[in-house]
């Protein structure tokens, strides 16, 4: 854990002087290079968790640390804006219309007074980002370009500042799916080749699977399981990251699962499991009949603090693992 | 593509100057198919002309009593005056002229008052927001309700009798409209996702303001203040008429309140009431004109009608 990046300790964030509680104690570590896949369904707390952390959103609880230093104050705003950067999912937004391509790469080497001869880097930037060759695109305007373009201007101004760490909010969400391979590839080459760490929020766990090393599975606020790619979209543990998964149509082996149940919102956090009233374990009364049903009902739960890379926050897995051999139900059999 | 885009590395300076002679020339290109404005510019252009020329091609001085005495009065036009004289004996071509500078000066000054007031209330209280924007929007609130009328001729008759009293009590009255409309559109830039971005990359306040949002709301105050101006002009014609302008200069309301008080209309001296009126109506209509086709050409909103 020596070369954690960024480091996310029980952070909260509220909403409405703290009648909403948007995230809910998460705590989250990525490494240098690392790529982590942020997923949940939408109203989930994602994006409100990476906005957090460039300091868009103001902390209720908990801390930040960003290369060691803790994120606070003013002065230690404008420095953590240096080493963390952010791209967005609708980059026409993002991009000031009355800006053309060069003010809006140059605008960060500006506001950061970065060294160097100004339109050399700008250029080197868009080359970087795949707009070669550069002058073509310096004088032109954010409408004159193609979405999958106005991304790659954004990524190239967030890149010029060699940033510790890019937060991508559903980078390729709004963009053709012909052009979304080209963004990822590209997002994954800052990676191996600059040691950038990624935070990707995305509802496609098809983009999950594609660039992340980890994926962490967020609902109502909170990380609910989280572990290297592989583990966590092959053996879902979380009745919910299993729901997630068996409606993706590439994902064979797992039975459709339609979540029911009211849609969760964040001002009415259920007591107990916040997964457990659109649970299928509990809904089938599975969970009763093995004998954790209340525990859903009424314990709260964090993600299990155990060891190990694989992590998840869910009763019916602490309750397999908790050395009852009467049962012969593990944690991923039983939402089989 | 054109060749310009293919210069290798060109300076950002020339990018900006590049852009803004480009979009220039685009908003006037939109401006000349609306055959009325550029009717309406023409007659403005006549009007700032001939008020800039007049202090060359005549004499303040041919006002003066001691040069008026021998002139016939109320005559109706003739050769030796053009829209007649007075009842003493003043050239009221010369009055229409002199009046143009008088008339134009307030309304522009009045303007860039009410503007900058305008613009300062308007963008702290909708880029700060919270209980800034409520106090500022209170106070704005208190001056908008505030009779214009009477609150002008209160000022007008406290302070002392001059133009800059006149453009001082149009600027302190007409603020407020503005300052809505500038705080309208500041909430609306604040949100956008660029000024989110801005702020991600590390960009102060300052920077944001300057950068994002006052170019943003630019072009809508540039449209708000040519429609600013006739009325400032008009409040000018309303303050002289009621004998509260700056006596010692020739206005266009000056003329109608002169004209008023020798009963020119009942006495059937026409050149003498026309003429000051038909030039406010035109300058007025065509500044009205103007500024509407301005305001569409600049916000994209109002182009798609």
């Amino acid at each position: 854990m020596s070369e954690s990046v960024v480091e996310l300790t029980n952070v909260r964030v509220q909403f409405d002087g703290g009648r909403v509680h948007a995230v809910d104690t998460v705590s989250l570590q990525v490494g240098r290079g690392e790529v982590v896949a942020l997923v949940g369904e939408s109203g989930c707390g994602k994006t409100t968790l990476i906005r957090s952390i460039i300091g868009l959103e103001p902390l209720a609880h908990g801390s930040i640390s960003v290369l060691g230093e803790s994120v606070g104050g003013r002065r230690g705003l404008r420095a953590l804006r240096r080493r963390v950067q952010m791209i967005f999912q609708d980059p026409s937004g993002a991009l000031n219309p009355r800006h053309s391509i060069y003010e809006a790469v140059a605008e960060g080497l500006r506001i950061h007074k970065v060294k160097g001869h100004e339109p050399t880097l700008v250029a080197e930037a868009l080359s970087n980002a795949g707009l070669r060759p550069p002058h073509r695109y310096l004088r032109r305007f954010p409408h004159e370009l193609s979405g999958g373009q106005r991304q790659r201007v954004l990524i190239a101004a967030a890149m010029a500042l060699q940033p510790a760490l890019l937060l991508a909010d559903e980078p390729v969400a709004s963009l053709d799916a012909s052009i979304r391979g080209e963004i990822l590839a590209l997002m994954r080459s800052f990676v191996d080749l600059h040691g950038v760490s990624i935070i990707a929020v995305t509802h496609d766990l098809g983009l999950a699977w594609n660039i992340a090393d980890r994926v962490a599975v967020m609902y109502l606020g909170r990380i609910v399981e989280v572990g290297p790619t592989e583990e966590v979209l092959r053996v879902p543990k979380h009745p919910y990251t299993q729901a997630l998964l068996s409606v993706v149509p590439e994902v064979e082996g797992l039975p459709q699962q339609i979540l029911t149940g009211e849609t969760p919102d964040p001002s009415r956090i259920p007591s107990g499991c916040r997964f457990h009233p659109r649970c299928p374990l509990v809904a089938s009364g599975e969970a009763d009949r093995l004998g954790f049903g209340d525990r859903c009902r009424g314990v709260d739960l964090e993600l299990e603090p155990e060891v190990g890379v694989h992590r998840v926050a869910c009763h019916a897995v602490t309750f397999a693992a908790g050395a009852t051999p009467t049962t012969n139900a593990s944690g991923t059999a039983t939402a089989g | 593509m054109s060749v310009e885009a293919d210069l290798p590395l060109a300076s950002p300076r020339s990018i900006r100057w590049s852009r803004r002679r480009a979009s220039l020339a685009e908003t006037g290109r939109r401006i000349r198919k609306d055959r009325l404005a550029v009717i309406a510019l023409l007659v403005l252009i006549g009007f700032v002309l001939l008020a800039i020329i007049t202090p060359w091609i005549t004499d303040r001085a041919d006002f003066n009593a001691i040069n008026t005495g021998n002139n016939p009065t109320n005559q109706p036009p003739n050769g030796d005056y053009l829209l007649g004289t007075d009842r003493y004996g003043r050239s009221v071509a010369l009055q229409l002229m002199w009046g143009a500078r008088v008339s134009l000066f307030v309304g522009f000054v009045a303007t860039v008052l009410t503007i900058v007031i305008g613009v300062l209330i308007g963008l702290a209280a909708g880029f700060f927001g919270g209980w800034i924007d409520a106090l500022l929007m209170r106070i704005t609130d208190w001056f908008l309700v505030i009779p214009f009328l009477p609150t002008a001729i209160v000022l007008a008759a406290v302070l002392e009798r001059s133009l800059w009293t006149v453009v001082l009590v149009i600027g302190i009255t007409s603020w407020p409209s503005s300052a809505r409309l500038v705080r309208s559109q500041v909430l609306s830039v604040r949100e956008r996702l660029y000024v989110d971005r801005a702020r991600a990359l590390g960009a102060g306040r300052l920077h944001i303001v300057g950068r994002h949002i006052l170019p943003n709301v630019t072009p809508l105050i540039l449209a708000s203040a040519t429609l600013a101006v006739p009325i400032s002009i008009l409040t000018e014609t309303t303050l002289s008429f009621l004998g509260l302008g700056d006596p010692t200069s020739i206005s266009w309301g000056g003329m109608l309140d002169q004209a008023q008080q020798s009963s020119a209309v009942t006495a059937g001296h026409w050149w003498y009431y026309l003429p000051p009126g038909i030039a406010i109506m035109l300058v007025v209509l065509a500044f009205t004109i103007f500024g509407r086709a301005l305001e569409e050409v600049l916000d994209p909103r109002l182009r798609a009608r």
